[in-house]
């Protein structure tokens, strides 16, 4: 470990701990944010939003001094709603309107636009219009949107069914027959919100000189929200420029096309007029495409050592009320359903992935879309398995995984596991978390009466996925590759303009060490531009852990070329041959003689008499990159955990929380390891703390930071971090992404742990987030059981 | 998350306060620490017409010894207990209760009397002082008055204050010396509200326990069978079926997750008073 630490601490290349460049402006407080912009003229919107579930409208009445500052669906009807079908047989359509006219589907469907000088005056105007609604009984639970006679979320469904899908590998009659074993397990994970700490935000404003409309959004993908805005605006893209400004933050939530961007860049056309929206913490939490809310029905079948022979699934997934553009409501559904068998060897497998309509905010993706569900799934089972033989979980689990002997491997969902060692990962996880220590204490009891559990949970986590997984998933929008235009200035500084979204993930910085990589180019001077649809080539933006995988190979391409050519300039302005150069500290070497990029720069925009006969003036690569196989690169980890809970209260508190993981090569060891530690916070939210509740009348039940808890300061353990690096065949550099892998595992590490403690009680949790009251239900009901 | 328009008043005095607030007309609300008002309002779900700031009124932010009990203005803070600002004769449990009341940047505006004003069962104030037999001054246009704090409470955020009257000051009684107190608070997280949290005192010489529980859904609960069978040495076991029965008999609807929660803190709490 040392001597690799060493080699990746060394230069600023790819593996250096470089500091991140644009944290200088983040902790000055020099950011610019949607809600920073200042246009001249500009209205403040509040919206009106439905207070009801479900429920047609008969009337709204707008109080006379405010008739010219609401505005109505009959007032933009020139947009077309959001439409977002997945090419499943059989998946259900639902129109996103820009503003809901018929009728509301969810509290905080949007009714109406409110505009004044300030947000204030706007939700005054908000709050004195009289909604008259026929209500309607909510849909507010999967239970209830499955019985026949359920009213209809979408009155022209047969059903309340977005769509079921099956995935169907191998015998299972032959695996029935042949288990020692069979294991039931049900599980319920709850709904949550996103979170991030600047909410959404819109602000469209017409250009008159280049006579195109400019709409800042706070998103994680301006290209592609440009495209499809265009479209429900019945506008060329070449008249509309998005731009995401700085982003605090996104996980998902921001990568939908929302009515709220439709709405404010129509109503600003309309009216010719600045219009700034700015989501509010209460909006976020009703209102923004919420995350998670699965329900699982499973089934393992193995043999006398825990073997797992076969796996039935059943996954039923809560998308609320609209299916979210360009994902489809059977995001969640579908790759819960698979990626189930995780890293596990398990070659027969069953499964159905059903996705409901409720009168809920629609489900959209999440820090480790489907993936939590789907580990929480198997390693809550595969812990079962463990304890119906009657031997560890840990080695039941790793006995159970794929051999690195086996890679490439093909899983039971056709998936093409690209290389790594699980086995190993697992054992050192086990082997840091102090595995057999662990087990001692426990034996020994604690002198303040809590009980302690261990628990462990593996991952495969798919990143970078090219054009193959995306059109397998049937989506709109096919999410195959991402620019970088390499340009020098011509005082020999680099500017990368990439189609990704930096909105934390310290981009800014190691797309630089990938030039630095290419050209030896200081980090200092480069400069990477991304989130501006006029700036950048067209691109995908982040998400699907991709933009390191993705625009970094892109990168290396344009650098690669630039650097030949810059090689081609330096040998003819130092006389030498081309293949005797070196590129390095931003200068072009040949023996002890140099020159620097600056002169190289001068020479190819400013000088052409001084380049070689046949050179092209000017530097600067457009380049594409698209993985070499395009079915992803797969990062994996095991997360470990200790737990003491107080069986008084029925309190966790996290004592130990180890990751080992493997995302391939590293780029930038530190930023990596603040992804993996900021990633199980949040899944430590999905675990224990965050949860949005409905009651029967689809009301919402945790709308501000009083009902709704996040993990804090003091919640979230200082978590070890052990990385290994298996760097992926597929991939430049052997690069695999990573940015949602640590929100993958929690519920399933934290559950098992909890669980593992509360053996001595006969009592198990099944359910996110497993708070004190779930826990201490379960406890006071075994005890109640057992009274005689 | 704006509030609706309401007016603003600075209080000088207050009698200038209680005069500002007894316009029945005005939906005059007082504001103090405005850690639990000032959301309510941008969540616009307190109705408010006028907004009497009593921030200025130097009177309600002082601390008064005065032998056998201390006097608290009403606006002392949480961080004036926790930093030992002011005099204490609760042997330590007051600037405890400061300290541990949500996070910092709260307990430096949050105040006393506006918490106990505010009677959200969960706050750790009101059953702090119902442990400590405190006593609460109120002023209003008909005069001062006070009230014991067990008899402030009617219910969950329903107070013995009418209208027009504001929380002056609170007397607690000085404790005896050799008085332990215990205190264990269940909450889903560091600063959040608590779920369930008890309070017991145990004057060892004197043979007197006293054990409250609070976040119960309404006034603080004063166990006195509890804290009898404590008293007179009983068992753990004994004392944990008293406590049993007496919280089922309390007249409140506890689900069993509820009163096995009171329990445990109420156990722990006693157990930190040296008893049982």
């Amino acid at each position: 470990m040392g001597a690799e630490l060493s080699r990746h601490t060394e230069g600023q290349g790819v593996g250096a701990s470089v500091r991140r460049k644009e944290d200088r402006r983040y902790l000055n407080g020099e950011g610019e944010y949607v809600a920073d912009i200042q246009v001249p003229g500009m209205a403040e919107v509040a919206f009106l939003r439905s207070p009801v579930a479900h429920g047609k409208i008969k009337s709204i009445e707008v109080p006379e001094a405010y008739r010219d500052q609401v505005f109505f669906a009959a007032d933009i009807n020139f947009t077309k709603p959001i439409v977002a079908v997945s090419a499943a047989k059989g998946f259900k359509a639902s129109d996103y309107p820009a503003l809901t006219s018929d009728k509301a589907r969810f509290v905080g469907d949007l009714l109406a636009i409110c505009i004044a000088p300030t947000r204030a005056e706007a939700e005054d105007i908000a709050s004195a219009c009289v909604i008259d609604f026929e209500e309607l009984p909510a849909v507010w639970d999967i239970e209830v949107a499955r019985k026949p006679d359920a009213p209809r979320v979408h009155d022209h469904w047969a059903d309340n069914v977005y769509i079921e899908t099956r995935i169907q590998t191998g015998d299972l009659d032959a695996v029935r027959k042949a288990a020692a074993v069979t294991v039931r397990k049900s599980l319920r994970m709850g709904r949550h919100a996103g979170v991030s700490m600047e909410g959404r935000g819109v602000l469209a404003h017409y250009d008159r000189r280049l006579d195109e409309l400019v709409v800042h959004s706070s998103t994680q993908f301006p290209h592609v929200v440009r495209t499809i805005m265009a479209e429900c605006l019945g506008i060329s893209e070449s008249k509309l420029r998005v731009i995401a400004p700085d982003v605090g933050g996104g996980f998902g939530p921001k990568n939908n096309f929302h009515p709220e961007e439709l709405a404010i860049a129509a109503l600003s056309m309309k009216l010719n007029r600045p219009l700034r929206w700015v989501e509010d913490r209460r909006e976020h939490l009703v209102a923004s495409p919420h995350a998670r809310e699965h329900r699982y029905e499973l089934c393992a079948y193995a043999d006398a050592k825990g073997r797992i022979l076969g796996l039935e699934a059943e996954v039923v997934v809560d998308a609320g009320a609209y299916s979210v553009w360009p994902w489809t409501a059977s995001m969640e559904a579908g790759m819960s359903a698979g990626i189930m068998t995780g890293p596990y060897d398990i070659p027969v497998y069953h499964a159905r992935a059903i996705t409901v309509a409720t009168n809920k905010s629609p489900l959209g993706p999440y820090r480790g879309v489907g993936r939590s569900g789907a580990c929480f799934a198997i390693e809550t089972l595969v812990d079962a398995v463990a304890r119906a033989v009657n031997r560890e979980p840990a080695d039941v689990r790793i006995e159970n995984m794929v051999r690195p002997e086996a890679m490439p491997y093909q899983s039971a969902t056709h998936k093409l596991y690209d290389s790594g060692d699980y086995p190993e990962c697992a054992k050192r996880a086990r082997e840091a978390v102090d595995f057999a220590g662990v087990r001692a204490r426990q034996a020994r009891g604690e002198p303040d009466g809590r009980l302690i559990g261990l628990g462990m949970a593996s991952y495969t986590e798919q990143s970078a996925h090219g054009t193959a997984e995306w059109v397998a998933r049937g989506l709109p929008v096919v999410f195959g590759y991402e620019p970088a235009l390499a340009r020098f200035t011509p005082d020999g500084k680099l500017i990368l303009f990439v189609g990704i979204q930096n909105h934390g993930q310290g981009l800014e910085t190691t797309l630089a060490q990938v030039a630095n990589q290419e050209l030896g180019i200081p980090v200092a001077d480069v400069i990477v531009r991304h989130g501006d649809s006029s700036v950048s080539p067209y691109g995908m933006g982040t998400f699907a852990s991709r933009s390191m995988t993705m625009a970094g190979g892109a990168v290396s391409v344009a650098c690669a070329a630039l650097a030949e050519k810059i090689k081609r300039i330096g040998a003819h302005l130092l006389q030498a041959q081309v293949d005797a150069v070196t590129l390095a500290n931003g200068r072009v070497h040949v023996g002890d003689q140099s020159v620097s990029f600056v002169e190289v720069a001068q020479a190819a925009f400013l000088h052409p008499e001084r380049l070689p006969v046949g050179e092209d003036p000017a530097l600067e690569v457009n380049a594409v990159y698209q993985p070499g196989r395009s079915t992803g690169a797969f990062s994996y980890a095991t997360h470990a955990c200790v737990v003491a809970v107080d069986a008084g209260t029925g309190h966790v508190e996290i004592l130990d929380y180890v990751v080992c993981h493997d995302c391939g090569t590293m780029v930038n060891p530190m930023i990596v390891e603040a992804q993996v530690v900021g990633g199980v916070a949040q899944g430590l939210g999905t675990a224990l703390y965050e949860e949005i509740p409905y009651d029967e009348n689809g009301q919402p039940l945790a709308s501000t930071f009083l009902d709704y808890t996040i993990p804090g300061p003091t919640e979230v353990p200082d978590v070890r971090v052990l990385h290994m690096e298996t760097p992926s065949p597929h991939t430049r550099f052997g690069i695999k992404g990573m940015g949602e892998g640590g929100a993958i595992a929690p519920p399933a590490v934290v559950i098992n742990a909890i669980n593992d403690a509360l053996r001595p009680l006969k009592v198990e949790i099944g359910e996110t987030p497993a708070t004190a009251e779930r826990i201490l239900h379960e406890i006071v009901a075994a005890q109640e059981a057992r009274r005689p | 998350m704006k509030p609706a328009p309401f007016t603003y008043h600075r209080a000088t005095s207050v009698e200038d306060a209680i005069a500002q607030l007894s316009d029945p007309d005005a939906m005059a609300r007082p504001l103090a620490g405005g850690q639990s008002l000032v959301p309510m309002l941008n969540l616009r779900l307190a109705p408010v017409g006028r907004l009497v700031d009593l921030g200025r009124i130097d009177a309600l932010k002082h601390a008064e010894d005065q032998g056998a009990s201390i006097r608290y203005g009403a606006l002392l803070t949480h961080a004036a207990f926790e930093d030992h600002r002011v005099p204490d004769g609760s042997n330590g449990l007051m600037p405890y209760i400061g300290g541990q009341i949500a996070y910092r940047a709260v307990r430096t505006r949050g105040t006393i009397g506006g918490a106990i004003a505010l009677a959200d069962p969960a706050a750790d104030w009101l059953t702090t002082v119902v442990a400590l037999e405190g006593e609460i001054a109120i002023a209003g246009a008909k005069g001062r008055r006070t009230v014991a704090a067990a008899d402030f409470v009617i219910g969950p955020y329903m107070t013995a204050l009418d209208e027009g009257e504001i929380i002056e000051a609170i007397i607690v009684p000085r404790r005896p010396a050799g008085e332990r107190w215990g205190h264990y608070k269940a909450t889903r997280k560091t600063g959040e509200y608590a779920d369930s949290m008890a309070i017991a005192l145990n004057d060892a010489s004197s043979r007197k326990v006293r054990l409250v529980i609070g976040a119960t859904e309404g006034a603080p609960l004063v166990m006195v069978k509890t804290a009898a069978s404590c008293a007179q040495g009983a068992s753990r076991e004994q004392v944990a079926a008293v406590l049993h029965e007496e919280l089922a008999a309390s007249g409140r609807d506890f689900s069993p997750v509820k009163l096995h929660l009171h329990r445990t803190t109420a156990l722990r709490a006693l157990q930190q008073a040296g008893l049982s």
